[in-house]
This record gives C-alpha cells, sequence and structure tokens, in this order.
C-alpha cells in the first residue's frame, strides 16, 4: 500500500477541525433541518417513490419524542446536505423502535453484502462462507440486536441495487462499502462514518503511472460504469482513453490481460485488487473523500440510531483492542497499511 | 428440297470453299434421293438417341453426386459444425458448474470440460481441411481457432485464481463466457449456417429436375415416332424392327429417368423435411439448453456483479430467454409452437421422434421449477441451499439439464438415422442410371441403324 492511507486520516481530521469552528453554527442548522424533516416528511424529493413500508407505527414523530429535549422543534427550514455535512448521522441510541421490533419479530436481520470484494464482503470459494470487513460488522449489528448466534440473512445486492432494495425492504441495511452521500440520502438513510475512502489510480507496480495527474496520458483507463471513478474520469480524463466495466473487479483481469494499464476505483476496493495481484499497487493519494456508511431505510430513524450505537461500540475508544481496529488488522491492515483508528462519529441532531 | 438440288452442281473450281460446305453439298445432293434421305434419317436418328443417352447420363450424374455429396459431405460437415457448437457451449457450462464447486471440482467435470475443448479443436482442424477456400467457413474457422486458446486461457487463469479463493477467479470465468458468447459462440453458429447453407445448395443440385435429358428424350423419341409414320406411309408396313426395338429402348430411358429422378427428389426431401431440419431445431434446442445451463451457473458464480440494461441480474435473464428459445414463455404444460422444442415435436414424424422430445421438455419442467426453488433459497440469502440445488447430485436442476441433453441426444440419434435412411433411399434411386442410360441409348442407336439400314438395303 502507498503512503496515501496516512495522508487520508490526516485530512479527515482536518476536515474535523474545520467542522469544529464551524460546529454551533452548523449544529443549530442541522437541529433545524432534522426537525423539519422530520415535521415535514413530503419535503424529501422521494416521498412519493418510497413503497407500502411508509408511516404507521415508525412515523417519525413518535421516534422524535425520545429525543424531545435534544432537538426543540423548529420552525420549517431548507435541510440543506452538503459534501461537508453529508457523513453526519443521528446520534446513537440503545432504544427499540418500530423498526427494531420488526426485525426481532421476524428473528433475522437481512444484510444487504456484496459477495465479490475481497476482504470487505467476498464468498470464499473453499468454505463457501462470507466473509470480509463488512461481514463482520453485519454480524456485530445484528448481535446487538438479536442477541448471540443471530440469524443473518446475506442478501448479494449489486451496487445499483442498493438503494431499491432498502426501499422496497428487501433488506433491512446495506452494508456494503457504500459511499455516503446526499444524492444517495435523499432516498436512503446511513449510519456514522465507518470508514474513510477515497478513489484511487491502481496500476502495476513497474508503471510510470503515477497518481490520478497527466501521468495517465494516452494510457488505458479502467473502472466500473456507474461507479464514482466513471464521473471523477469524465470531469476529468488527464488524456486518458476511459474504458467501463460491468465491476470493479474486471478491471483488474483486463489490467492482468493487458487490455488496460491503469484502474481508477475507490481505494478500499483497489487495495482488495492489490491483495489478489502483487504486482500491482496503489498510486499516489486519494483524490476524493468518501465515508462509507451502512444505508437503512429513511423511515427506519430507530434503526439508524441503533445502528450508530453499535458503531460506537465497534469503534470503541479507537484503540488496538477495539473490535474496529481488530477487524481492520484482520481483513485490511495487509492490503491498507498505517490507518491508526476508525474515523470519528458526526451528528446531525 | 427440289429447289436445293437445282443449284447444287458441284462447283469445277471449288478447291477453296470449306470442307463443311462441301459436306454440306454432299448431304443436299445425298437427300435428292430417297436412299440418301433415309441415310440422314439414321443419322440423325442415332444422334438424337445418343444424345438423349448422353444427357440423361450427365445430368443424373451431376444429380447422384450431389446426393452424395449431401449425405457424405454436406451433411456430416453440418454435423460437425453442430458439433463444434455443441462442445464450446458444453465446455463454457462445464467450467462455470466446475467453478461453483470451487477446490472440489470433480474430476469428471475437468475431463468433460477437456474432452469438449480437444473435440471443438479437432473438429476445427477437420473441418478447416474439408472447406473450400473461398467460402464463409474458412472465416469462421480462421476465426475459431484464433479464439479458443485464448478462452481456455481464460478459464484457466479463472481455476487458479478460484483455487486460492480469490473473487479475481469469478471476474476471469465472467470474462471467459463473455468472449464465449460474443466471439466463439457467434463464430461457430455462423460456421455451422454456412455448412447448413452448403447442405441446402447441395440439396437444391441434387433435387433439380433434370430438364435437358426430359427435353432431348421427348425429342427423340418425337423423332423416331415420326420416322416410323414416314415409313409406314411409303411401305405400309407398319412395323420396322429396329425402330421399335430403338423407340422401346428410349422410352424406357425416359421412365427410368423420370421415375428414377421422382424418387430420388422424395427421398431426398423426406430426408431434409424429417431428418435435415429436424437435426436443425434439435441441434438448436442443445445449444438453448447448453447456454441456460451455463447462464444458470453464471448467476451464482457472479453473484449479481453484473446487470441488464433493466437492472436485472445478466446471467438470469439470459437463462430466462434460454428457456423462452427452448419451450415459449410459459413455465408448465406443452411447449409453444414456436419454441425449439415445439417445432421439434412437430418435425418429428414418427413416435420414436417425439418420444424423446417429449422427455426433454418434462425435464425442462422439471428443470424450472427446480432453479425457481434455487432462486428463491437464493434470494433468501441460503446460497449452499441454492448451490446444493444447482449442482448438487440428486433432485438437482444439473440432473434436470442432463436428462433434457439426454432427451434431445436420443432423439438427434433418431433423427439422423431417419434422415441417413432417407437420403441412402433417394440415392439408391439414381443409381445405375447414368449407365443403363448409356447403354440403352446405344442400342437405341444401334437399333434405329439397323431399321433405317434395312429400308436402305431395298435399294440395292
Amino acid at each position: 500500500m502507498g503512503p496515501g492511507d496516512g495522508d487520508m486520516r490526516v485530512r479527515a481530521r482536518g476536515l474535523m477541525n474545520l467542522r469544529a469552528v464551524l460546529a454551533p453554527i452548523a449544529a443549530g442548522m442541522c437541529v433545524m433541518a432534522a426537525a423539519a424533516a422530520v415535521l415535514v416528511p413530503t419535503l424529501g424529493s422521494d416521498a412519493e417513490d418510497d413503497g407500502p413500508g411508509r408511516g404507521g407505527p415508525s412515523s417519525p414523530a413518535a421516534t422524535h419524542r425520545a429525543y424531545g429535549p435534544g432537538a426543540a422543534p423548529a420552525s420549517p427550514a431548507l435541510a440543506t446536505c452538503t459534501e461537508q455535512n453529508a457523513a453526519e448521522s443521528l446520534r446513537p441510541s440503545p432504544d427499540d423502535g418500530a423498526a427494531v421490533e420488526r426485525i426481532k419479530e421476524k428473528g433475522q436481520l437481512v444484510v444487504g453484502v456484496d459477495q465479490n470484494t475481497y476482504r470487505w464482503g467476498y464468498r470464499d470459494p473453499a468454505t463457501g462462507k462470507l466473509e470480509g470487513f463488512d461481514i463482520d460488522l453485519a454480524r456485530a449489528i445484528a448481535e446487538d440486536i438479536l442477541g448471540p448466534d443471530a440469524k443473518v440473512v446475506f442478501k448479494a445486492v449489486p451496487t445499483n441495487q442498493r438503494m431499491p432494495a432498502l426501499r422496497k425492504r428487501s433488506v433491512d441495511m446495506v452494508v456494503r462499502t457504500m459511499t455516503i452521500n446526499c444524492a444517495r440520502k435523499e432516498q436512503v438513510a446511513f449510519s456514522t462514518s465507518y470508514f474513510q475512502a477515497g478513489q484511487q489510480v491502481l496500476a502495476p507496480k513497474t508503471s510510470k503511472i503515477k497518481a490520478f495527474d497527466d501521468s495517465l496520458r494516452g494510457k488505458r483507463v479502467c473502472t466500473a460504469a456507474g461507479s464514482t471513478g466513471e464521473s471523477e474520469l469524465a470531469a476529468q480524463r488527464h488524456g486518458a482513453q476511459v474504458l467501463t466495466v460491468p465491476n470493479q473487479l474486471d478491471c483488474l483481469v483486463r489490467l492482468q490481460l493487458g487490455e488496460a494499464d491503469a484502474v481508477v476505483t475507490d481505494n478500499a476496493l483497489a487495495a482488495a485488487q492489490a491483495a489478489q495481484d502483487p504486482a500491482v499497487e496503489l498510486k499516489g493519494k486519494p483524490f476524493t473523500d468518501e465515508s462509507y456508511g451502512v444505508a437503512m431505510n429513511k423511515d427506519d430513524t430507530d434503526l439508524v440510531r441503533r445502528v450508530n450505537k453499535v458503531l460506537d461500540d465497534y469503534r470503541g475508544d479507537g484503540g488496538a483492542d477495539s473490535p474496529w481496529m481488530r477487524a481492520y488488522r484482520k481483513w485490511l491492515r495487509a492490503d491498507m497499511p498505517g490507518i491508526s483508528g476508525p474515523p470519528s462519529p458526526e451528528y446531525s441532531d | 428440297m427440289s429447289s436445293v438440288s437445282t443449284s447444287s452442281v458441284p462447283a469445277p473450281a471449288s478447291g477453296r470453299r470449306p470442307a463443311w460446305a462441301e459436306g454440306l453439298d454432299e448431304l443436299r445432293a445425298a437427300a435428292t434421293t430417297e436412299p440418301g434421305r433415309l441415310r440422314v434419317i439414321g443419322a440423325v436418328l442415332a444422334l438424337l438417341v445418343v444424345l438423349f443417352g448422353a444427357v440423361t447420363a450427365w445430368q443424373i450424374s451431376d444429380r447422384a453426386a450431389a446426393a452424395d455429396d449431401v449425405v457424405e459431405r454436406s451433411q456430416p460437415l453440418t454435423a460437425d459444425a453442430a458439433s463444434i457448437y455443441r462442445s464450446l457451449a458444453d465446455a463454457d457450462t462445464t467450467a462455470a458448474g466446475g467453478f461453483l464447486a470451487g477446490g472440489e471440482e470433480s474430476r469428471a467435470t475437468r475431463e468433460r470440460y477437456g474432452a469438449d475443448i480437444a473435440t471443438a479443436a479437432e473438429l476445427l482442424t477437420k473441418a478447416s481441411q474439408s472447406t473450400r477456400g473461398s467460402d464463409g467457413a474458412g472465416a469462421q474457422i480462421a476465426r475459431l481457432s484464433r479464439q479458443l486458446p485464448r478462452y481456455t486461457g481464460l478459464v484457466e487463469t479463472a481455476r487458479a485464481n478460484n483455487r486460492q479463493g480469490l473473487p479475481l477467479g469469478g471476474a476471469y470465468l465472467r470474462y471467459a463466457n463473455e468472449q464465449m458468447r460474443t466471439e466463439l459462440l457467434p463464430a461457430a453458429r455462423a460456421l455451422y449456417d454456412a455448412e447448413t447453407d452448403r447442405l441446402a445448395a447441395d440439396y437444391d443440385e441434387a433435387k433439380a429436375r433434370p430438364w435437358f435429358a426430359l427435353a432431348a428424350g421427348v425429342l427423340a423419341i418425337g423423332a423416331l415416332g415420326w420416322a416410323q409414320r414416314r415409313h409406314y406411309r411409303r411401305t405400309n408396313r407398319v412395323f420396322n424392327r429396329g425402330l421399335l426395338a430403338a423407340t422401346a429402348a428410349s422410352v424406357a430411358v425416359l421412365l427410368w429417368l423420370v421415375a428414377g429422378h421422382t424418387v430420388a427428389r422424395t427421398g431426398l426431401t423426406a430426408s431434409y423435411e424429417h431428418g435435415a431440419r429436424s437435426l436443425r431445431v434439435l441441434n438448436e434446442a442443445r445449444i438453448d439448453a447448453l447456454q441456460a445451463r451455463g447462464d444458470e451457473n453464471l448467476t451464482l458464480v457472479a453473484r449479481g456483479a453484473v446487470l441488464t440494461e433493466g437492472q436485472q441480474d445478466f446471467y438470469e435473464a439470459g437463462f430466462r430467454s434460454g428457456m423462452k428459445d427452448l419451450a415459449g414463455p410459459g413455465d408448465h404444460g406443452a411447449a409453444a409452437a414456436k419454441s425449439r422444442l415445439g417445432a421439434a415435436l412437430a418435425l418429428a414424424d414418427d413416435e420414436a421422434g417425439r418420444g424423446p422430445v417429449r422427455d426433454a421438455l418434462t425435464h425442462v419442467r422439471q428443470w424450472q421449477a427446480r432453479h425457481a426453488e434455487a432462486r428463491t433459497a437464493d434470494d433468501k440469502g441460503d446460497y449452499d441451499r441454492a448451490l446444493a440445488k444447482v449442482i448438487g447430485a440428486d433432485g438437482s436442476t444439473g440432473e434436470s439439464f442432463d436428462r433434457v441433453a439426454a432427451g434431445l441426444q436420443k432423439a438427434l440419434v433418431h433423427e439422423q438415422a431417419e434422415f441417413r435412411s432417407a437420403a441412402d433411399d433417394g440415392r439408391g434411386a439414381l443409381g445405375g442410371l447414368p449407365v443403363g442410360a448409356g447403354v440403352l441409348a446405344a442400342l437405341a442407336a444401334v437399333g434405329a441403324v439397323l431399321g433405317i439400314g434395312r429400308r436402305l438395303a431395298e435399294y440395292r
């Protein structure tokens, strides 16, 4: 792994400092925004798209009452999501709301996962078992809600089916290297960030490609269709020829076959590729900021708080013995060394 | 004639005139007398009869050769092209199935894959030897020979990665499948189509009516009839044995020609209708079944990594479309008339042909039901159960697929035999006709000459 990851942490912290300065203003805004979102649910642009699961006992007002003192009713204000506050989520709570009750009644947690991303969520062909950082996190969430030996049903969800699956409630949550952003937050709810990632370039160790810069000129760069990498390349190609494939891992195939010179994908996925081919490495630094979050149905606010509570426990004190660090060492450190702790949670209320 | 005779006094200084003109003059001179006319008539009759025999022998030899080509060359080549097509599709399906079994890929699976690739490679070599340089088949054979090693390379890389437990193996297998689906199978299909076109051309050639021979026969018999009528008018004798024998021999050749070729046509038509067409539909059904099976395996390999534009799983959509081609849009009951199995049932002309197709259909329905169970299990997150339902030993979709393939294979063997026997009957009807026509025509010519000679003798 390149030196990029340490920098990534530094950058993330820098962002935190800025946020601390703006905290009072931001907090006020966010309280108002949250209240507005809660009180005026139809404001959400996706309101009409939501499935039959909306409303009923999980009505936001009921959940909101538990947090009454903290979030005073405010005058309706625009809930503006910006790149800076996108990673903010609801404060943690161990209380059972409608969504948590529903899961307990079913006796199982249905989690949308990836089955193809090495180290994150993949099915080991030898054992047939799903493994990875995301899988461990999903198990931790299930155990918190359903107790030890909780039944977790893992469903393979393709990248562009993550949000439809949540909105149709065919899954309770998606833990699948999913980047938190404002566009997605219009349709689904996210937990706090559980991993800090960013787009990065992957190329053979001997390649002259240095980073996401003009060293890509004239090269064939592979990226997954519909990915952040594709839109970044559309905005700035650096003179490269872009090759799109259905899945990010297909890029490593093309790279090994000499049909592509470099891959642009986020560094967590790129590291998963590097873990499968010792002849390639991550180049330069991540050139975007992406926080991974657990995605849930927008109505399941109690579940969001519950997951944030689990994430709090998972992060622990951020020390070497915290579950997060243990999972990091188990799955990611070999290919993404230099990460000293989990990203800090940010809250909107 | 008489006007000619007045002006036909040989010119004394005619040394410069061409030989044929002199011959013509002699003929004209000869035609002025009855013996001369009889000589000309005898020569013309003999010529017409020999011409009839020759044209018949020539046209029927052509058709017999085309019929031989149908049976000995183009149909086997079509069958070989179908085998190449099937071997490739089977290799791809087997590779995906073995992949699903992970590190425990069975010996049988590996051997089946190896045998498929070996069969395809051998048949490609064979096809390239028997192909004529300029036709479309040559280009497809070259394309297949180029792509096959590349494909096997991708599959081996997929295996190596899979054995190490790397998801990269799945990506390689999907890429190999993409090569198979976008390069190899279309080329194999084009080769099959080229061979089928050649088969159809050979059929057309063998079945073309021998118009020249028929016309020559009618002309020869007509001329013999005219000569006998003339003979009767001039001599009041009813029979001239020589001319009568010539007429009988010519009529025999004409009847043999019409009957022989009609029987041959009927046989060849039957071999096409009941054999070649059935074989084509059954081969296509087998390819559909193989591709549906490959897609079913890949649904579990890809695990949702590839989607169609309509956001459906690419391979599951492929499975459904394969099943639709095979048995129609539904998932129970009889096959749709336009589906492959529906067409195969309609084309089969006896119970021995329909039985295996019906068996195949029964197992297609069973396969669809089991597939639905596997999908349900997979959608519920029960991957192990889905896997067992697809590649397990008992009660799996793999078992159903094997039975479908076995039913189609049985139907193919039956239709191949039907084809062969009908085609053999057809081309058997032409056997001996060229030689027979030649001998009879020679006899007829001799008869005509003798018959005229006998009349001629009366003038000496």
